[in-house]
């Protein structure tokens, strides 16, 4: 038997509530909410109880698909990343810039996102920047 | 003398070196921060602490279910004895497998969470001192003097203030159902804060007469509804009509289950 508590922030808003994830043999189990936290004392909302719960749903995508003729079809990532930026810069090339959008999510890094505003405006030329929280 | 946490520390040293325990739950502090942790060996024991409370018995039912034998050692307040005791009856943990160190809570610790029984059975640290006699809560005797009108529109604004975090439920030793009805869409509404009255009245009453009382669910709740208040009134009919508490003794069955069996209810 091996129970570890990790101590960890919870990933899904800027507000940062404190949470430890119990990981049984390699396992995760629900998050206990940290009650020495300064900001969250103990307490999460409905998002930060259920933060384990994508990690091993068997819903969860692991690979990249593409639709195909109306199907999803796995294929590895260099070709998934391949197809989008082709797409992408088709679609800047024959309707501008402006018709590109990108949305960022509270449950990256700031770095993550200071990325995706920067290859929006720095690389493909468009403002279209928006963020899962203001949804 | 030693403080508490001295001695407690003393005696996981004495089940992991002496007792060859494989593991002692307790609660560590670490980068300023504390929460449950398994100590395997007494080498780390410098990190342990008592405080501050985290209900334990959750974090041994995940233990032992993750790992079909073996013993495990548990630091155990009297909340967390009377929950360990409540799950075994509801076949939840195998008190076989545990070995309690007993501490009892402070008069103060005693008095923050408003608890009748601030000791286990077994004290192996700590002093008993008498608990908080129930009803002894200024909250209380307020609601107790209002008539049911002011009650019930007191609760309601409480409960107001919900926002269905689920919080109440997860933390609670006895709150236990694989399947909760809570999530069910004919009982509470999905996308709807707060949620209506019977969000709370349903839990209420599926832990009725298992509530040890813990403050585990009151001090979950991030808009603090006084959810023990409400609770310690209904334990307090529990052992005024039934002469029931729940978490003494893993051989006692809830009033609950055997009232009908003693008594039929064509004969009520
Ligand atoms: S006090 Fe709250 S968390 Fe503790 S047993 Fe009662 S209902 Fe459950
Ligand atoms: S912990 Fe409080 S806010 Fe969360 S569901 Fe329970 S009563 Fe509502």
């Amino acid at each position: 038997m091996n129970y570890r508590t990790v101590l960890t922030i919870c990933p899904y808003c800027g507000c940062g509530c404190g949470m430890y994830l119990p990981v049984l043999d390699g396992c995760l189990g629900r998050p206990i909410p940290d009650k020495t936290h300064p900001l969250s004392q103990g307490r999460l909302c409905i998002k930060g109880w259920s933060a384990h719960e994508h990690v091993a749903s068997k819903d969860r995508l692991t690979k990249p698909l593409v639709k195909t003729q109306g199907e999803f079809k796995e294929v590895g990532w260099d070709a998934a990343l391949d197809l989008v930026a082709a797409r992408l810069l088709k679609i800047r090339e024959q309707h501008g810039p402006d018709s590109l959008a990108f949305l960022c999510s509270a449950k990256c890094t700031n770095e993550e996102n200071f990325l995706l505003q920067k290859f929006a405006r720095a690389v493909i030329g468009t403002n279209n920047v928006d963020h899962c929280a203001r949804l | 003398m030693n403080t508490p946490e001295v001695e407690i520390r003393e005696r996981v040293r004495q089940l992991l070196d002496d007792d060859r325990l494989p593991g002692v739950l307790g609660l560590r502090a670490e980068h300023g921060h504390v929460g449950p942790h398994v100590f395997n060996s007494a080498d780390d024991l410098t990190a342990l602490v008592l405080e501050p409370r985290y209900g334990m018995a959750l974090v041994c039912q995940a233990i032992l279910d993750g790992s079909p034998k073996g013993r495990l050692g548990v630091v155990a307040r009297g909340c967390d004895e009377r929950a360990l005791i409540e799950m075994a009856k509801l076949g939840q943990v195998d008190l076989a497998r545990l070995v309690l160190i007993g501490l009892a809570c402070s008069e103060q610790q005693a008095r923050e969470c408003m608890c009748t029984r601030p000791y286990p059975r077994r004290i192996d640290v700590g002093e008993k001192v008498a608990g908080v006699a129930p009803g002894d809560d200024a909250r209380v005797q307020q609601l107790l003097a209002q008539d049911v009108q002011a009650r019930l529109a007191f609760w309601q604004s409480e409960f107001n203030r919900c926002i269905k975090c689920y919080g109440c439920r997860n933390v609670c030793p006895v709150c236990i159902c694989d399947a909760c009805v809570l999530e069910e869409m004919c009982w509470v509404e999905r996308g709807k804060i707060p949620p209506e009255l019977p969000f709370h009245l349903i839990r209420a009453y599926h832990i009725a007469d298992k509530c040890i009382l813990c403050g585990a669910c009151e001090s979950a709740c991030p808009v603090d509804i006084p959810l023990t208040t409400l609770y310690a009134l209904s334990q307090a009919r529990l052992k005024e009509l039934f002469d029931y508490e729940p978490g003494l003794d893993v051989t006692q069955k809830s009033p609950l289950t055997t009232t009908l069996e003693e008594t039929p209810l064509h004969e009520l």
